[in-house]
């Protein structure tokens, strides 16, 4: 990873309380990468990618996007790291009283003075690109879960950002809906120049599109590399969650006492 | 020990009470300073209007014909005894413009407006839509909460006076159409006895107020929600209950500066 960097996370410590979630966290994102950053459910994934996000604020150590600490900004300058930023969520979250176009349309009418006409060009264009022009004129409600993410998706690049943020953007998506989306973020990212950081635990269908991995277990990096070297890794956590093993350094059972105690049974 | 813990839980609830306060108070400062875009972009405001105001009307309409129409039968009834029966109109607009006009359309307001308002933005918390909207760099403090802010406290003085005018009308119904009472003196009386400043500005002052309390806990109580059905649940409940009983004290305390001994 040659090129320039986009993002840099040095030294970054969270804790909620007295739970440390995050713990000397360091990571670069290339200008043009797609990046994956995975692990189990509650390594610390998606906090990693609020304090990416400026939602969060670091215990320790400092998130820098395109040379600004993004927690030492105020508010009126995180907003305008925003806006250069997309951000797709886990379930879409469109705004549920608008309209799929208005849902597009949004920041365009918020944050531009574009001419109407135009915005309606623009949405066409966003929604023709993940292939749901023709939803323009439907409620969210009436769009399926895959067709909810393609909308976001169009929602999400609707400013062009020069950094796209997707949390878990495979969840519960058919095979279908998983090509286009996984797809879509690959071919977009391209389009744009962007750089796009995917947080998920879909090994196999991030494997294909993503240019560099960063494994995240116990709030520490675990693994880091290309989908090749990750592959090919015979590190036994990275193994386990390439492979989906039941058992191994994430243990199956979750900590607990004498399993003939809670049964009540006596030796 | 049982009293020990007694004792914890009291404090502990008394301490959360008054953090939730704090907290309260600076989501009210914070949502008018965030208010520019309400009137810069006004149409956002008249479209929670609508919601707010417009949909209520129903309820208050209905709801302030039957109180007129009570307070017309028992008012019959107690001034009959005096030979005061004359004096019906004035008995039914005083009582609405002073007192029930502002305290039932704003509990009336409460359990519609307010209810529908901590469940909306509670949903919209929940399902990350007002996170979404941070992220693209749109204050939800200033696209949705303001707007329904200044909708609730624009709308409740109005739905308060079409709550005090329909019980008159019903007032009227049962006292003159129905019962008999002369019209005239229905009429006079009441034009004479009313004061514009001190019965119906003091009112219309109330409902305002009531409207300002009723609006900020339920925006509240929304946006504060666990982003949990059960967590929307509760905000909801909280904010009737809550609402119901900050509209009574606050009716108190309005009431014995505004009328005291007079």
């Amino acid at each position: 990873m040659s090129s320039q960097p986009l993002v840099e996370i040095r030294d970054v410590n969270f804790a909620y309380g007295s739970r440390p979630i995050l713990k000397g966290i360091n990571m670069t994102f290339h200008k043009g990468k797609v990046i994956a950053i995975m692990g189990g459910s509650g390594c610390g994934k998606s906090t990693l990618f609020r304090l990416i996000g400026g939602a969060l604020r670091p215990t320790r150590g400092e998130v820098k996007i395109d040379g600004q600490v993004i927690h030492e900004l105020n508010q009126q300058e995180l907003y305008a790291m925003r806006r250069k930023m997309g951000v797709l969520f886990q379930f879409g979250a469109l705004f549920t009283d608008m309209s799929v176009f208005d849902n597009v349309a949004f920041q365009m009418r918020e944050h531009t003075d574009l001419p109407e006409e135009m915005i309606h060009d623009l949405v066409m264009m966003k929604l023709q690109t993940v292939g749901l022009r023709g939803t323009h004129a439907l409620m969210p409600s009436e769009l399926s879960g895959g067709m909810a993410r393609r909308v976001a998706l169009a929602r999400t690049v609707a400013l062009d950002p020069m950094l796209i943020l997707y949390d878990e953007p495979f969840t519960g998506l058919d095979p279908i809906s998983l090509t286009v989306v996984g797809d879509s973020i690959r071919r977009l990212n391209s389009a744009l120049g962007a750089t796009s950081v995917v947080v998920t635990h879909d090994v196999q269908e991030s494997m294909k599109l993503v240019d560099y991995i960063y494994f995240i277990a116990d709030g520490v990096i675990a693994a880091e590399g290309t989908p090749e070297e990750i592959q090919a890794s015979d590190k036994p956590f990275v193994h386990q969650f390439v492979h989906g093993e039941r058992d191994g350094p994430v243990p199956f059972h979750y900590p607990s006492g004498s399993y003939m105690q809670d049964l009540g049974v006596s030796i | 020990m049982p009293v020990v813990k007694s004792v914890r839980n009291i404090g502990h609830r008394v301490t959360e009470g008054i953090w939730r306060i704090g907290f309260a108070t600076h989501f009210f400062v914070l949502v008018l300073r965030n208010s520019g875009s309400s009137f810069r972009r006004f149409r956002l405001t008249v479209k929670e209007l609508y919601f707010t105001g417009v949909m209520s009307l129903i309820i208050i309409l209905v709801a302030g014909l039957f109180v007129g129409v009570v307070l017309g039968l028992q008012g019959y009834e107690i001034l009959k005894r005096y030979g005061s029966e004359s004096a019906l109109g004035t008995l039914v607009a005083l009582s609405l413009l002073r007192e029930l006009g502002p305290v039932l359309a704003a509990l009336l307001f409460a359990g519609r407006a307010g209810s529908a308002m901590t469940a909306e933005i509670g949903l919209m918390k929940a399902s990350e839509q007002l996170a979404a909207m941070d992220m693209m760099a749109v204050s939800p403090l200033a696209r949705v909460v303001a707007p329904r802010f200044w909708a609730g406290v624009i709308s409740m003085p109005i739905l308060s006076m079409i709550f005090s005018a329909m019980g008159v009308f019903g007032g009227y119904l049962v006292g003159v159409v129905y019962i008999g009472v002369d019209e005239g003196s229905f009429w006079s009386q009441m034009q004479a006895s009313v004061d514009f400043q001190h019965d119906v500005l003091n009112g219309v002052f109330k409902s305002f107020v009531f409207g300002v309390a009723v609006t900020v806990i339920s925006l509240f109580e929304g946006f504060d929600a666990p982003p949990t059905a059960e967590g929307v649940s509760r905000a909801t409940t909280r904010t009737v209950v809550q609402s119901s009983l900050v509209i009574l004290l606050l009716d108190v305390v309005l009431t014995a500066f505004m009328f005291r001994g007079n």
